[in-house]
């Protein structure tokens, strides 16, 4: 017996639908070997690991402040992505939003008025977008290759933060330790229910985001011209559309959003600038727009589910006792699984016996 | 960020000026939950953390239960995760890096009824919040002393980890030790800007060999320098923890931190019901420090070694005693003058000696 791949000439609708439930379940069954390897129940661990966060208010709540940076980011970059431009750097888009918003709880600590959030959030969008023209100039002008240079000043944000708060923007009365000042209670986030945990408005932007992007994908000339220029960009030319224009379009955009989702975290979550801001959002927010399909109703799916595993591995680790070794392995495996699942839309695995083989072969 | 200091400094105390919490009633069994920084196998900082809390186990047995999380991030994940202890049933919650401070005191206000032991930290916003740390600068000042009698050049590489307090209270420690020995000693140091990376540590190491330095020592958490040292067949010091396995021809010493007996003091205070708010910097008196096997080195160096682990033990010396110069030239310490806790747990200078601008 051998196993055929071969393409499918239309991508399967069924298997659009079906693939993350295959890739669940293998991950379920998998995950199961490899907690029974360990000694310990899989059952267990598969309900500490989907169902335990989900069981508490205060833990849905986490779920929300954990899922939001990774939606506001994936949701940008979805259009990167579709319109061909390969933004690696959302990490450093998000870090300089942070920055800039916040420069004005930190620089001017008296500025305290109601409408000090609000110039917060647009100068984090600003500074987030004004750092990703950066690679967007470049594409366009040298034609360098923006994966590139979006990554290496990944790097150059999370240095100039890290100078940032250990020098000039360090608090005077922190023991000369990173870090600066907690924000004025103007500057935070308020929280959304903060009687029963501390998710704040953050959320709400990131599903705002999601649906205008989705709007705009689906609904829009720019929708349209987006998904041209990305799978066919001389028709797209012949269409008249600037594939330059698109670039800085993609780019200013995702880098909004990402400065956006860093001060909300900072604003929100964090209540004070630090080196430590970011846990690779930027980074995962890579891995929640591929699980998402680049479709903004996807990214907050995706967005979820990678915050649950995160959630779920914590759970694990404290009902079970497994390390943080192997609660990784199990979110690698059912990402891998998703990926790999996914194959079967494009491509149909067939078994074929010998028999069968030979019969073809008359 | 961990591994800061404790803050004996008085606004930390005003800070937290309700009276402490009294003696509450006597308890069964307690659960003791552990968040680290990095992992467990670090074979540094996390895993002393982690012998602490398997000391902490043997100890008490039947009385004490305990669980852990490794590589928490220091951000936004903190606070979750101590909260998820806090709710799971756990009675004391040591969380043991220091950028977990706001989250733990946070979490603390929600939860009056747990206590939470915060490392290297200096807020207690609640009366259920008490702060520790140790005095890693003491064994710091012994290795200076031997890296002084080892090195045949004079001069010793440092690979810190970041410019804070307590790093640099730490380099300047080892300085006046080395100098007490040989007044001309040079130290070179690197900052690796991170707590543990294998990869940039051995590059450090490689980097301050090549520059001259024949005796290497390091506050970040792996293994990589004294490996690099091997390598190269000069002598090293363990960091956080004995790692003589890493190096057994080079290793001179390490400066091991023991958190095992605060542990046990802590939880048997909860058990007793006479748990109470404290701040502590215990140093190798209190044996919080612990200085491992001196090895590989002659009998009068460790004979001096010895001597100084005695003198810093019966409370008889203190490192940081006058006559002390900054690095600039400006006089710090006058002749038996010995430094206020609350310079060095804000400390941003170097003595002189240090052959090398500390990042601002």
């Amino acid at each position: 017996m051998r196993i055929e791949v071969s393409r499918r000439q239309m991508p399967s609708r069924a298997f659009a639908y079906l693939s993350p439930a295959i890739a669940l379940a293998l991950t379920m069954v998998l995950g199961a070997v490899v907690f029974m390897a360990l000694g310990k129940s899989p059952t267990a661990a598969l309900y500490s690991y989907f169902i335990e966060p989900l069981t508490e208010t205060w833990s849905l709540h986490e779920l929300l402040i954990k899922a939001t940076p990774l939606i506001l980011i994936s949701v940008g970059l979805s259009v990167c992505y579709l319109s061909n431009n390969w933004n690696i750097g959302a990490e450093g888009q998000y870090l300089m939003g942070a920055v800039a918003g916040s420069a004005i709880p930190v620089l001017m600590p008296e500025f305290q008025s109601f409408i000090t959030l609000p110039l917060m959030l647009l100068l984090a969008m600003a500074g987030g977008a004004a750092y990703a023209a950066i690679p967007a100039f470049l594409k366009t002008r040298f034609n360098t290759n923006e994966i590139l240079t979006s990554l290496m000043l990944v790097y150059v944000a999370q240095l100039f933060v890290d100078w940032l708060v250990r020098g000039p923007w360090r608090n005077p009365q922190g023991f000369s330790f990173p870090g600066t000042i907690t924000f004025n209670d103007y500057a935070l986030l308020p929280e959304i229910f903060p009687a029963s945990g501390r998710a704040n408005f953050g959320i709400l932007f990131a599903l705002v985001a999601a649906l205008l992007v989705w709007l705009m994908l689906r609904k829009t000339m720019k929708g349209f011209e987006i998904r041209v220029l990305g799978q066919n960009p001389r028709a797209g030319r012949f269409a008249g559309f600037s594939a330059a224009k698109m670039t800085f379009f993609a780019f200013l955009l995702s880098g909004a959003l990402a400065g956006l989702a860093g001060i909300i975290e900072v604003a929100g979550a964090v209540q004070h600038l630090n080196e430590k801001l970011s846990a690779g959002y930027g980074f995962a927010a890579i891995i929640v727009v591929f699980l998402g399909r680049l479709n903004p109703a996807g990214a907050v799916v995706a967005g979820l589910v990678l915050a649950l595993t995160y959630l779920g591995g914590e759970a694990a680790q404290i009902s079970l006792q497994i390390s943080d070794k192997s609660a990784r392995v199990f979110q690698g495996m059912l990402l891998f699984l998703v990926l790999a699942s996914d194959t079967l839309i494009h491509y149909r695995i067939r078994f074929v016996t010998s028999g069968a083989a030979a019969q073809e072969a008359n | 960020m961990k591994k800061m200091l404790g803050i004996i400094a008085a606004f930390a105390i005003a800070l937290s000026a309700s009276p402490a919490l009294s003696a509450s009633h006597t308890m069964e069994k307690v659960k003791a939950c552990f968040i680290y920084v990095g992992p467990i196998g670090d074979f540094g900082y996390s895993y002393q953390h982690d012998q602490g809390r398997l000391h902490l186990e043997e100890a008490l047995g039947d009385k004490v239960e305990t669980a852990y999380l490794e590589s928490v991030p220091e951000g936004a994940d903190a606070e979750r995760a101590i909260e998820r202890f806090a709710r799971s049933g756990c009675n004391i919650i040591f969380t043991t890096s220091f950028g977990y401070m706001d989250a733990t005191n946070k979490v603390a206000g929600k939860f009056p009824d747990v206590k939470f032991e915060h490392a290297t930290g200096y807020k207690r916003e609640h009366p259920n919040v008490s702060t520790y740390n140790s005095k890693f600068y003491e064994g710091r000042y012994i290795q200076g002393q031997i890296a002084a009698k080892m090195s045949k050049v004079g001069v010793a590489g440092y690979i810190a980890s970041f410019p804070i307090p307590e790093v640099v209270m730490g380099i300047n420690s080892f300085v006046l030790g080395a100098q007490s020995v040989n007044p001309d000693f040079k130290l070179k140091v690197v900052w690796a800007n991170t707590w543990i990376d294998p990869g940039k540590e051995a590059d450090a190491a490689k980097a301050l060999i090549d520059q001259g330095a024949d005796i290497i020592t390091q506050h970040t958490d792996s293994t990589a320098p004294m490996q690099v040292a091997t390598e190269r067949g000069i002598k090293a010091f363990g960091q956080a923890s004995d790692m003589i396995r890493f190096g057994p021809q080079t290793q001179l010493t390490a400066v091991v931190d023991d958190w095992g007996p605060y542990y046990v003091k802590r939880v048997s205070a909860l058990l007793d019901g006479t748990w109470e708010q404290v701040d502590v910097w215990g140093g190798m008196k209190e044996g919080h420090v612990v200085m491992a096997p001196y090895t590989n080195m002659p009998d009068d160096v460790k004979a001096l070694a010895e001597e100084t682990e005695a003198k810093i033990k019966s409370g008889a010396f203190d490192p940081f005693t006058g006559p002390v110069k900054k690095q600039d030239g400006s006089d710090w310490l006058a002749e038996g003058e010995v430094a206020d806790p609350g310079v060095l747990l804000g400390m941003n200078f170097y003595v002189a000696g240090v052959d090398d601008q500390l990042p601002q």
